[in-house]
């Protein structure tokens, strides 16, 4: 099982620029098409199931709007 | 401490080391090269920062980030030099932040000569960089008032945070003279000031040192702010020497060289009995205002000498404002009058008649066509 | 199998020394990225309580709201001259410069230059996006042949406006400079090693080791009148044939560094 992640924007500074969408590995961020911010932006958020939390969004991403979680396995006790 | 015979150039330099300079950056220019040449054995004999720069550009822009730490800083250079350095100068002004520069005026405009001058006075009084803004201008007419008014210029730049000139010329920064030197002062730490920008140290918030204000209200304000200052500064700051103008009938206005100059013509016209005196301004910027106003309304004629075409020959008219008749004499480009030649000045002035319809400026240079041809 | 909470780590998140703050880059601009660069370094060299930032003339020119630490904002490509005052002032502080291609590449070369044959304690951040940004796309001294700009718009003529200025190469031919590479912000990847570069050009500092600086090739999509994707593609295709990237200048003293 690949690990499972997911992202958090930060809307009001993300500026809809596209690059996360483009750089995910897993296809898995889109533009919210629904709905603009303050500044008249479509705010990049995950759109389906499949994050890895590997953070490539974030990197690439000018605004440091993303912020990236990664679950951790829980201790596999009595095994 | 004791008078020692000393070459004017230096003797600022080492009233600046002194009066606690913590970085110098300069660069070479004839008559003001010694001043970078001392500062350069000097500055790091004492463990402080000397930086010969790559242009006069580059090192007032190494005096405007020096200063924004609040340290105490200054540049030296001469006319041409200065004219590079007004990107700088405007940049710091609008700043607000306390700088001493000196200049060693020579001959001009353009390359020009090596020889005293005094024609960047329009450049430092009435601006020469971008904006509004003002700045202190110091004239010394010798090489001790030279390094008591290099001093000065430090207090009176972090008095106000406000750029100090002093406005010396090619024969007071080459000729040797006997002065007194100040003390040493210590040199101070990190700078507690409000507005130096000297990294958090994790002990306050961040600050921000800048000459932008894209939002115009702000930079209308700053401006005010600055003219506000300036008028404080006017009436506070004003200096300047008088030598015997108790009992004249006529005054001669000339500060610096020029300055000196008249007063050894003023003299030899007293040993003569004609009852002439002179002003001396110290600080050109701000200007003596209230007293050559009131010299206009007790004497019958003034005559402003300097060595440039009449720059301060303007600031003077539009005080007199027809109060008294007011004649002009100079030498420039280069050439330093001779008390001789403002004497027969005085002698003219002494005969009469004089008229207060006369163009200064344009009867001075009627006369020097017998002159210079 | 009983249940257990399901706990996160978090993989990313803002720099401290970033300020919480919307930024006046256009979308996508690589400035963005750049400025978290940096952030993040002065956070992992706990850099930001003695950090003394010298902001440019140009779109960076607002850096200083951007960065929670003491800023400057230089005259047009003076900085370097600016961030030598400081630091000969102020020797124990770190002193960054951050500019464009217009600031240092042209108005301010000899102070580039100067700066670093000197061997002047600094570290500089060269932003290459071979343009003017801020007066609107005009010419740069790092256009390519042929790019079309405002000041250029038949393409860029070698014959009449001349070749590009490949900075890096020229300042590594400098005994002063220690540290002296290019990087750029085109992909992920490029991008961790841009970061790495800049940790090492802030360590030579830190470690009294003179002069850095890293070249960053960056986007600058409304100039180029692309996307933000296809800038960073028209950037890989473009720029990094003549921009290659790498280590122009490491100073042994550098290279033996253990981060």
């Amino acid at each position: 099982m690949p690990p499972k992640g997911r992202i958090e924007v930060k809307e009001i500074i993300c500026k809809g620029c596209g690059l996360c969408v483009d750089a995910c590995p897993q296809h898995v961020i889109i533009l919210a098409e629904d709905r603009i911010n303050a500044k008249g932006y479509h705010p990049a958020e995950l759109s389906l199931d499949g994050c890895t939390g590997c953070g490539i969004c974030a990197i690439i991403c000018p605004e440091a709007a993303i912020t990236v979680y990664r679950q951790v396995a829980p201790a596999k006790e009595n095994q | 401490m004791a008078r020692q015979l000393m070459k004017g150039n230096e003797a600022v330099a080492e009233a600046a080391v002194r009066a606690g300079l913590h970085a110098y950056f300069g660069y070479p220019i004839t008559p003001q090269t010694e001043l970078l040449e001392y500062l350069s054995r000097r500055m790091p004999e004492l463990g402080r920062a000397f930086v010969q720069a790559e242009s006069e550009v580059a090192a007032i822009n190494m005096v405007y980030g020096a200063a924004c730490t609040g340290s105490r800083v200054m540049t030296s250079s001469s006319s041409p030099g200065f004219s590079l350095m007004m990107e700088g100068v405007s940049y710091m002004a609008a700043t607000e932040i306390p700088v001493v520069m000196i200049n060693v005026m020579r001959g001009g405009p353009g390359l020009g000569n090596i020889s005293p001058s005094q024609a960047d006075y329009n450049q430092s009084v009435h601006g020469g960089g971008h904006g509004d803004y003002r700045q202190i201008v110091l004239t010394p007419g010798s090489v001790q008032e030279s390094v008591d008014l290099t001093v000065l210029a430090f207090d009176l730049a972090e008095k106000y945070r406000i750029n100090t000139v002093i406005l010396s010329d090619g024969s007071i920064g080459q000729m040797m003279e006997p002065c007194e030197l100040p003390e040493m002062q210590p040199l101070r730490g990190v700078s507690t000031e409000p507005w130096a920008i000297t990294a958090t140290m994790g002990q306050r918030e961040h600050r921000m040192l800048s000459s932008i204000y894209l939002k115009v209200s702000d930079e209308e304000k700053t401006n005010i702010r600055i003219l506000n200052r300036w008028r404080q500064i006017e009436a506070n700051e004003v200096r300047f020497k008088e030598y015997y103008l108790d009992d004249a009938d006529f005054a001669i206005i000339g500060f610096g060289s020029a300055g000196r100059v008249a007063l050894t013509a003023v003299r030899q016209a007293r040993a003569e009995g004609i009852k002439v005196g002179l002003l001396r301004p110290i600080t050109v910027a701000p200007f003596p205002v209230q007293q050559v106003a009131e010299l206009s309304k007790r004497v019958q004629g003034i005559l402003v000498t300097e060595m440039n075409g009449g720059q301060m020959l303007d600031d003077v008219l539009r005080i007199v404002k027809g109060n008294c008749p007011v004649e002009f004499f100079a030498r420039l480009g280069g050439v330093v009058p001779f008390p001789d030649e403002i004497l027969s000045e005085i002698h003219r002035i002494a005969k009469g008649p004089l008229s207060v319809d006369v163009d200064p400026r344009s009867a001075w240079l009627d006369r020097m066509a017998a002159i210079v041809n | 199998m009983t249940s257990q909470p399901i706990t996160e780590q978090v993989v990313y998140q803002r720099p401290e020394a970033l300020s919480d703050v919307n930024t006046h880059y256009c979308p996508g601009c690589t400035h963005g990225v750049a400025h978290r660069l940096v952030a993040e370094v002065i956070d992992e060299m706990n850099l930001r309580d003695k950090a003394i930032g010298v902001a440019p003339v140009g779109c960076s020119v607002f850096m200083y709201n951007y960065m929670d630490f003491d800023f400057v904002v230089a005259a047009h490509g003076r900085a370097p001259a600016m961030a030598t005052g400081i630091k000969r002032c102020l020797p124990d502080r770190f002193v960054l410069t951050y500019q464009g291609d217009g600031d240092l590449a042209s108005i301010g070369m000899a102070e580039i230059v100067h700066a670093a044959t000197r061997g002047e304690n600094i570290s500089v951040i060269f932003i290459n996006n071979s343009n003017y940004g801020m007066t609107g796309g005009q010419m740069a001294p790092t256009t390519l042949p042929g790019q079309k700009t405002t000041s250029s718009p038949l393409g860029r003529d070698v014959e009449q406006q001349g070749f590009p200025i490949r900075v890096s190469e020229m300042l590594a031919k400098l005994d002063g400079a220690s540290y002296i590479v290019r990087r750029s912000l085109h992909d992920p990847k490029n991008i961790r090693q841009a970061k790495k570069a800049i940790r090492t050009a802030f360590e030579t500092q830190v470690r009294g080791l003179g002069f850095s600086m890293v070249e960053l090739l960056s986007i600058c999509p409304t100039n180029w009148n692309l996307t933000p994707v296809d800038s960073m593609t028209w950037l890989e295709d473009h720029m990094i044939p003549y921009y290659p990237v790498g280590d122009y200048k490491v100073h042994p003293a550098v290279a033996e560094m253990k981060i």
